[in-house]
């Protein structure tokens, strides 16, 4: 898919897509990472033209909310509106919302981290 | 053949998917993007927030030699370096009217490369503030660019007022290998610091 392009912006005010609302449901952090199953993706044929364009781009490779809002040409604010509830719908499944805390937890991610750059 | 991940059906693909993020900073057209599009497997991708259209006109791409376009979001790449873990690169937006993006973009990330031209080098003077004063981990990365004057990097920690612990690294952000070596410091970096901070010895295994 390619990122956006059309230099002509949005034809329709941004936060028409969610119905004004501006707050999501809860605060996804720009690389949480979601996904979507195949029974979810035709879940979501019919919770409308957006939800279901998000569900398409995570279906078979996860994708974080950064990519999605990329992806669809949507505004990072309208996205995370939009996905927050597919997530309190059941349509995507939100892996980590929030970076580990926590000394054990936080060295164990740096290291995966590290080792995963010396192997590329 | 370790059988204890064996997993014919997919059954256990619900296994949590765990994402990190370095975050890249530095002035306006000093190659955040191209550091970026060296080591990501996604040609980097461009996040919009709502604002960015008034942006437009802001900075002046004519101080910078052969760059036309103005980054008026966040670019940023993809690392997958397992099936439950990827890494994300976050460029900061060019333009120092974007702060309200960078709280959000720094939110837990490992830590930071600044990338710094040698020719401008007080472009730098922003973002090593903004991390200084919000504590993450970083790393200053001097990007070669061609024809430049190659400064001696002490000079450039003594011209920006760089603190001793933090590494200093030459890079050239065009080159694989070269951006690998960045990111790689940033997080051993960032492991020496969360070390020291909870009273371990400083070295890292």
């Amino acid at each position: 898919m390619e990122p956006r392009r059309d230099p002509r912006g949005a034809l329709v005010r941004p936060y028409a897509v969610t119905r004004g609302r501006t707050e999501p449901l809860q605060n996804i952090a720009l690389e949480a990472v979601l996904s979507c199953s195949a029974s979810q993706c035709t879940e979501a044929r019919f919770a409308g033209h957006d939800k279901y364009r998000i569900a398409t781009v995570c279906e078979g490779r996860a994708q974080s909310l950064a990519e999605i809002a990329a992806y669809t040409r949507m505004p990072l604010g309208v996205t995370r509106v939009l996905v927050a509830d597919m997530v309190a719908e059941g349509l995507l499944t939100l892996h980590t919302a929030a970076p580990a805390t926590g000394f054990a937890a936080r060295m164990n991610l740096l290291g995966r981290v590290l080792s995963g750059l010396r192997e590329l | 053949m370790d059988f204890a991940n064996y997993d014919p059906s997919g059954a256990n693909r619900s296994r949590e998917i765990i994402s990190a993020k370095i975050v890249i900073a530095g002035g306006f057209g000093v190659g955040k993007t191209t550091l970026v599009g060296a080591i990501s497997e996604i040609q980097p991708l461009t996040t919009e927030a709502l604002m960015t259209a008034a942006g437009v006109g802001i900075d002046d791409p004519s101080k910078v030699p052969g760059k036309e376009t103005t980054t008026v979001a966040m670019d940023f790449g993809r690392i997958t370096m397992a099936e439950d873990l990827i890494l994300y690169l976050f460029g900061t937006p060019g333009q120092t009217r974007f702060w309200f993006m960078w709280d959000e973009i720094i939110r837990g990330a490992v830590g930071a490369a600044v990338l710094v031209d040698t020719r401008r080098i007080t472009d730098a003077f922003a973002p090593l503030d903004y991390f200084e004063n919000r504590n993450l981990p970083y790393v200053v990365a001097l990007n070669r660019f061609d024809g430049a004057s190659h400064y001696e990097a002490e000079e450039v920690r003594e011209a920006l007022a760089i603190s001793p612990d933090v590494p200093m690294v030459m890079c050239d952000a065009r080159q694989r290998d070269s951006v690998k070596q960045v990111l790689v410091t940033v997080v051993e970096h960032a492991m020496l610091r969360l070390q020291a901070e909870h009273g371990y010895p400083a070295s890292v295994g």
